[in-house]
């Protein structure tokens, strides 16, 4: 503020009397020049496509005809589409079994690695060797892994213990769980990492009162250590569950949605609609109802978490 | 004392002479690190030595220990005939323009923000703000369209390296961040720069990109790590094989080649981000740690 303000105080006249001539002195310019890639790189590719995503979902377009209102039609296309209760189901499935799987393992790993001193760092690189893996690379792995004959590499490790061989990806039951696997395993090393750094801010000092207290070290990790990285443990949970209601690359590449659409994703869904059918205005109709529903989510969440760590 | 308290964790001296402690931890000590070796590991070795093997013990006996011979040639042929060198280098052209654009955009705009300070810069930062908080799938389609033909311009960018670049750069993440970075530069220092007579683009080179080192090597890495790992938007907008990165090459390729093959050029794929890790973790693990602590 000080910057602009030195100038209109040297010169009686009020702000809005400046002549253009002040104005460009005062570096009025130079701040429209330094803004220029910001908002032309917004609004061609954040602010713009945001307002032309709602504009697409009432029109009819396909690219090839000018486009039309329609409406809601749309909508209620998407919305009366068959596939849709499937597609919803299985992004619910896929969020609650990445949370059950993916939300402990990080922490537990993360909480383990920072009572150890000097081979922490160990632990660190190895846990975070799977997310260097680029994901198509690990997902193309992990797919011959899978692999339903006995000799596939999981089947096998299983067979020496006497149990499978399983179908996995070509099992509507199994396909989703074997997803959520590989996707944890990709994920939980990057997590426990976030959740280290926000360990090293623990204030060891309490660990001390509550031993005197006669706290073991169970009830020290949950009752000193967990309430204070609650914070940064809350925004991990929120940004994995946006994150998981718009996963594709995993269905997209593991299954393709199959087998009987039991790991049909709704961004699945949208791309088939887009890219596949061509009917971009269902596709942006559907983002923008899955937008919708995340942003009731975070702020749910944001007031929900708000009152509980209050209380 | 003082320094015996700050070293201790949740687990005191005195527990460490309870013999449940005592033989316990380093018996979970011993499984976790196994556990993470196989998961990390694991997989990579076994990449290394399907990448070495012939079709046939691949697919007969993928858990044997030792391939019935090692065929160096797998690798050179994945190179030449699968062409993972071309793919790894439009992956890098991919991650570096995406960071040069990235950096440009975030480091310029946080400076008006946080510097410069423009009578409408509140309403840029609020508008800029306000898309953090949209899910990224609203914009899918229409950032395709306009993708597609570019609204005033009227170009298609489809097929250009532009495409995966320019968008990259419009992260509201890393302009609120980096912008929080320039707040906390003391304005003492920026006063006395602009007294000396140093101009705003002196000001901006000399004075706020050389303090700002540390969170533009945070900014860089997340944005390479980021740009590596894509794989739907360079699919949409690099239909052309010759411009498409590793990521977007792996699956197409996969479905054509024979499986000895498909595996060294998967382990070709892998090997460079992961001998980049080793290389250079403490920086990796530093900078996602702090990525952490800015979400917060």
């Amino acid at each position: 503020m000080a910057v602009l303000t030195r100038p209109s105080t040297a010169i009686p006249a009020s702000r809005s009397r400046r002549s253009p001539v002040t104005w460009y002195r005062s570096g009025g310019l130079s701040s429209i020049v330094f803004a220029l890639p910001l908002v032309l790189i917004f609004l061609y590719f954040s602010w713009g496509p945001i307002v032309r995503g709602l504009v697409l979902s009432f029109q009819k377009n396909n690219l090839v005809t000018t486009p039309e209102w329609v409406g809601m039609a749309n909508f209620s296309y998407v919305l009366t589409d068959p596939q849709l209760p499937q597609a919803t189901l299985n992004t619910l499935y896929f969020a609650l079994l990445a949370l059950i799987f993916g939300f402990p393992v990080p922490l537990f790993l993360a909480v383990f690695i920072s009572e150890l001193r000097k081979t922490g760092w160990l632990y660190n690189v190895f846990s975070y060797l799977p997310a260097v893996v680029p994901p198509v690379a690990a997902i193309l792995l992990w797919k011959f892994f899978y692999d339903p004959s006995t000799s596939g590499v999981f089947n096998a490790i299983l067979g020496w213990f006497g149990i499978g061989p399983f179908a996995w990806l070509n099992s509507p039951d199994l396909a989703m769980p074997a997803i959520v696997i590989e996707a944890t395993w990709a994920g939980a090393g990057a997590t426990s990492i976030i959740y280290l750094a926000a360990l090293t801010g623990v204030r060891t000092e309490l660990y001390e009162a509550a031993e005197l207290d006669g706290a073991g070290i169970w009830r020290r990790v949950w009752h000193v250590t967990l309430p204070q990285i609650r914070g940064i443990i809350l925004i991990m949970m929120l940004l994995q569950l946006i994150g998981t209601f718009q996963v594709f690359t995993e269905p997209f590449l593991f299954t393709g949605g199959g087998p009987d659409n039991a790991t049909t994703t709704i961004l699945l869904l949208i791309y088939r609609y887009a890219f596949i059918n061509g009917d971009f205005g269902a596709a942006t109709a559907l983002s923008v109802l899955l937008a919708l529903v995340l942003c009731v989510l975070s702020v749910a969440y944001h007031f929900m978490t708000r009152r509980w760590s209050t209380t | 004392m003082t320094a015996e308290a700050q070293e201790r964790g949740i687990i005191s001296t005195a527990d460490r002479k309870r013999p449940l402690i005592q033989y316990g931890l380093p018996a979970i000590q011993v499984l976790l690190f196994i556990g993470v070796v196989i998961a990390g590991v694991g997989p990579l070795l076994w990449l290394l030595k399907s990448g070495l093997s012939t079709s046939q013990d691949i697919l007969q006996g993928p858990m044997q220990l030792w391939p019935s011979g090692i065929q160096w040639q797998n690798m050179p042929d994945a190179w030449t005939r699968v062409q993972i060198g071309s793919y790894l280098g439009n992956t890098a052209i991919i991650a570096i323009g995406s960071l040069l654009s990235t950096l440009f955009v975030c480091t310029t705009g946080a400076f008006v923000l946080s510097v410069l300070r423009p009578k409408w810069g509140p309403i840029v930062t609020g508008a800029v703000l306000a898309t953090l908080f949209l899910p990224g799938v609203i914009s899918l389609v229409p950032l395709y369209l306009t993708i597609l033909k570019m609204p005033v311009l009227g170009v298609n960018l489809q097929n250009t390296f532009w495409a995966v670049w320019l968008p990259q750069a419009a992260g509201a993440f890393n302009i609120l961040v980096m912008k929080r970075y320039f707040d906390a530069i003391p304005r003492e220092l920026i006063e006395a720069a602009r007294i000396d007579g140093a101009s705003n683009l002196r000001l901006f080179t000399s004075l706020i990109l050389p303090l700002s080192k540390p969170i533009l090597g945070v900014v860089a890495l997340l944005t390479v790590i980021g740009s590596w790992k894509d794989y739907l938007w360079p699919l949409l907008v690099l239909p052309d094989p010759k411009l498409q990165p590793i990521s977007v090459a792996l699956p197409r390729v996969a479905e054509t080649t024979e499986i000895s093959l498909q595996m060294s050029a998967l382990f070709l794929a892998v090997l460079i981000p992961v001998v980049l890790f080793l290389i250079f973790q403490k920086q990796f693990l530093r900078g996602v740690g702090m990525s952490g602590g800015i979400k917060d």
